[in-house]
């Protein structure tokens, strides 16, 4: 296979309140076999032997699973390929000549740092409102004692291999973090282990996802669509279903004063 | 150097109980006048920190990624080992260590491993109560498979995710934390240096990675989770981030760095596939439990072999593995299955692109269970496998070929996982503890989160317990103010030379690593090893006067990041090559050439039954080399036999 010559259109900025702006760069020499962001390392080489600075760029596993690359290529989330991180997206998804546009994820909750690189930490506060399960270390029954019925514990494994790279609020029109939330949610209110909390968890998941500034689900599903690893929007059937019972159920809440005795 | 290794008297199994009653307290009212660092956020440093937090000691903890969810740990992909015997197919404590003991070419230390086995089972039921989704069967219980080293099905795991899950576990946890506010999370931020204030650990120095500031941190001890150093290598399996600055900075300041030669090249990666290569990806070792890995007899085959595989018919085909190891075949451990891989291909029967690849076959595999069977042990797999290479290994046979991919050295520690320098302690892959010359497949999990979830706990109490509360040192000292100088005199170093230089980072660690792989890859020997002491403190030279780094100190600058862990990777290249020099035998991942036996690894047990820990002597200066001797009470040193 021969090499390709390639015109990228990329989003420059230097920083977090400095504007920002395309930038259009040629790269030569790309092999087919190479990866995306081989193509891009191949491009920061050829920059800095012309004495430019460098395109930011965040990745860090590169095999599809920590989540860190966060490319909009062409207008989509992680490129042109279903289920499949830009990261494990290869060039030869492409043509010689082929223009490419690169941009960062775009939504208010995820601020840009510095060209293609956004700020994600709201993604954690979701789950630090919720998303666990409370077992201290130690007090943990033998683990064959929680039985989990196949069926269950599949279901709570699709949903729970969400890697948090947050493609799904950048292909929303509305960046909307339901999908991510409710991936979360399905995980472990599919298992046993997540039922105590099941309802409190709930409403505080998407109390604090409606903090952090992201937006509302209309029923797009572009979210499903850009999702490396295809999870489901049936995960939000189940978050509405037990967020409304949260509401109704959170009605009756009364705090209980745990210093008795 | 103190080399105390602090082992409990007493019998093996008794010994992690006995400590754990010995240990001394803090109670519960005085954890939270105490203060931890925790650098790194994957299976030891993530579980560790979550777990002191709920203890109530306050901690802070760092990882160079934006999230601590996406630590290296994630990518392993096949499993976790632990002795539940759930199969009741003769697994036990014992066994699961001596599996390890004899996994790691005996170069571990017995009661290390013993409480490493002991711990495991709890582990186990700790992720199942955090709800990890684990392989169930269909009445509900816990699936097992089988991994290389081993001959009982112990590996419990979460189809060929498991790192994922197990981390996302610690991460929740962690996150729970955070939100209790026990834990201070500081994400995009990497420590630059240790801190040690009248010899004991006072604090870190960090740079943020997003604002370039330097910072002190002070903490009543630092614990170390910050992973190995297969990056040295350039292509390796790690994460493109994953580094030694952590440990190095920290060997420099005192730490004692213990069996760098001993890394490990995991046999089935996909394999290189230009010069344009950033990383390898594994292809997980569970599939070697239904794939079968040849090579054609005859060299006249291997152009037939590449174009079509399935034109080579059964018997012209060498499945070396099952030939060499029938009573472990194509699940013999790691350092053997890569060695013979590289023989085969030496030999002139590699097949694919420059004859660097053996076939990973699984057409008799879909024969007897069928495509869906298969697909829904290795989906995932396959899938990834296709999206890298382009090919189907439904229909065509998986090529691999051995890469660097996990490092058994590590800074040295004793029983307490505390380092030579009191109050550094070091967990998981970073420290050097637990694994020897060679680390079975679906242990490195379990011994992130042995260390993070079960020991630590105990043993940084029993220090801290020794410690004043009102004893900590402020980040105004004298010695954070000169660490911080330093820091800075080093970033400011890479940008003056960085802005006239004309090569980039890049291009200089591709070179260490090209003369790392061929002379202190999966064969070593003296003249080769020699030789790449020489040309390693040439190459750093030309680094440090001709490295290129654009952008400026105090911003988001990727390249100054790389540079400043490139120029630790060039110092500790060289260390890695002096002790693969200074230990002349083979053992485990360690292969001398001028040491063997019909091809196998041959142990010199009367000189080398021992670790060896280097000590800094300063730039320049040629570390010196201590020992602690290792003794074997309970397991009979033997030649490794596989066949």
């Amino acid at each position: 296979m021969s090499d390709l010559n390639l015109t990228l259109h990329i989003w420059r900025q230097a920083g977090p309140d400095k504007p920002g702006a395309m930038k259009t760069y040629k790269v030569t020499g790309v092999s087919q076999h190479a990866s995306f962001l081989e193509m891009l390392d191949i491009l920061n080489e050829q920059l800095q032997a012309r004495g430019e600075e460098p395109v930011a760029f965040d990745h860090d596993c590169r095999e599809g699973i920590c989540g860190m690359c966060s490319l909009v290529v062409n207008g989509r989330p992680h490129g042109p390929q279903r289920g499949t991180t830009v990261c494990q997206l290869h060039m030869r998804s492409f043509k010689d000549g082929d223009q490419i546009w690169i941009e960062p994820w775009r939504a208010a909750a995820f601020p840009v740092l510095r060209d293609l690189c956004v700020d994600r930490s709201a993604f954690d506060s979701i789950i630090a409102a919720g998303g666990y399960v409370t077992a201290n270390v130690g007090s943990a029954p033998d683990a064959n004692a929680i039985l989990v019925p196949k069926t269950d514990a599949d279901r709570s494994f699709e949903a729970a291999a969400c890697i948090g790279c947050g493609a799904c609020v950048a292909a929303c029109p509305n960046s909307s973090a339901m999908l991510f939330t409710a991936a979360k949610l399905a995980h472990l209110h599919n298992l046993p282990q997540g039922q105590p909390e099941r309802l409190k968890r709930t409403k505080a998941m998407v109390e604090a996802m409606d903090e952090a500034g992201f937006g509302n689900c209309t029923n797009h599903y572009e979210c499903e669509a850009a999702c490396p690893k295809n999870i489901s929007r049936d995960t939000m059937a189940q978050m509405y279903r037990d967020y409304a019972k949260a509401m109704i159920a959170g009605r009756g809440e009364k705090k209980v004063s745990e210093g008795a005795g | 150097m103190n080399l105390d290794a602090r082992i409990p008297s007493g019998p093996l199994a008794e010994k992690w109980t006995k400590a754990k009653f010995e240990l001394k307290l803090v109670n519960p009212a005085n954890k939270r006048k105490y203060n931890v660092i925790v650098v790194g956020s994957g299976l030891a440093g993530g579980a560790a920190a979550a777990t002191l937090a709920e203890l109530g000691y306050n901690v802070a903890c760092f990882c160079y990624q934006d999230s601590p969810r996406r630590a290296h740990s994630i990518a392993a992909q096949g499993g976790i080992n632990a002795a539940k015997n759930y199969q009741n197919d003769g697994d036990s404590v014992f066994r699961l260590f001596y599996d390890t003991i004899k996994g790691g070419d005996f170069r571990a230390r017995e009661a290390n491993v013993y409480r490493l086995a002991e711990v495991s089972v709890d582990i186990i039921d700790q992720c199942a109560a955090m709800g990890v989704p684990f392989a169930r069967e269909y009445g509900g219980t816990l699936a097992n498979r089988s991994f290389g080293g081993a001959q009982v099905s112990r590996t419990f795991y979460a189809r060929g995710q498991t790192g994922q899950q197990l981390l996302i576990g610690v991460y929740q946890a962690l996150e729970r934390q955070i939100a209790a506010g026990k834990v201070k999370m500081f994400n995009r931020t990497e420590m630059l240096d240790l801190v040690t204030v009248d010899g004991r650990a006072a604090g870190i120095v960090t740079r943020d990675l997003v604002t370039g500031k330097i910072e002190s941190h002070s903490a009543h001890a630092v614990v170390l989770a910050t992973g190995g150093y297969g990056n040295t290598f350039f292509l390796s399996t790690n994460a493109m981030g994953c580094n030694v600055t952590a440990t190095y900075r920290a060997h420099k300041r005192g730490a004692a760095f213990a069996n760098p030669c001993y890394t490990q090249i995991h046999p089935t990666c996909i394999p290189v596939s230009g010069d344009y290569q950033s990383k390898l990806t594994l292809m997980s070792e569970s599939l070697r439990n239904d794939g079968r890995v040849w090579v054609p007899k005859r060299r006249e085959d291997v152009d037939k072999a590449t174009r079509d595989p399935s034109s080579i018919p059964e018997d012209d085909r060498d499945y070396y593995l099952e030939r060499k190891y029938p009573s472990f075949g194509n699940l013999s451990p790691r350092d053997i299955a890569s060695r013979a891989a590289k023989e085969a291909c030496d030999d002139g029967r590699g097949v694919g692109p420059g004859g660097r690849g053996v076939y990973l076959d699984f057409r008799d595999a879909i024969k007897r269970d069928g495509e869906a069977k298969i697909a829904e042990k290795y989906g995932n797999l396959f899938e990834m496998y296709e999206r890298i290479t382009g090919e189907n290994p439904y229909k065509v046979p998986m090529r691999i070929y051995p890469a660097v991919h996990y490092t058994m050295g590590g800074l040295w520690v004793d029983y307490h996982l505390q380092s030579n320098i009191p109050g550094l302690f070091v967990l998981g892959e970073a420290n050097f503890s637990d694994h020897g010359a060679n680390r079975l497949g679906a242990s490195a999990l379990m011994q992130g989160l042995a260390d993070g979830y079960f020991i630590i706990s105990y043993t940084l109490g029993n220090y801290l317990a020794g410690v004043a509360a009102a004893s900590r040192v402020a980040t105004d000292h004298a010695e954070f103010r000169k660490a911080e100088a330093e820091v800075k005199g080093r970033i400011d170093r890479l940008l003056t030379v960085g802005a006239k230089g004309s090569r980039t980072v890049d291009s200089f660690h591709k070179e260490l690593g090209s003369i790392l792989w061929e002379h202190c890859g999966m064969a070593r020997n003296r003249e080769g090893l020699q030789k790449a002491l020489d040309l390693i403190p040439a190459l750093r030279e030309r680094f440090w006067a001709d490295v290129k780094v654009l952008g400026e100190r105090e911003t988001l600058n990727q390249s100054l990041e790389k540079a400043g862990r490139v120029a630790d990777f060039l110092e500790f290249g060289e260390l890695l090559c002096l002790d693969a020099l200074e230990r002349e035998e083979s053992c485990g991942g360690h292969f001398r050439t001028e040491y063997q036996v019909e091809g196998e690894a041959k142990r010199d047990d009367e000189k080398f039954t021992h670790v060896a820990a280097w000590e800094y002597q300063g730039e320049g200066k040629k570390p010196i080399r201590h020992v602690e001797p290792l003794t074997f009470e309970n397991v009979k040193l033997a030649t490794r036999s596989y066949k």
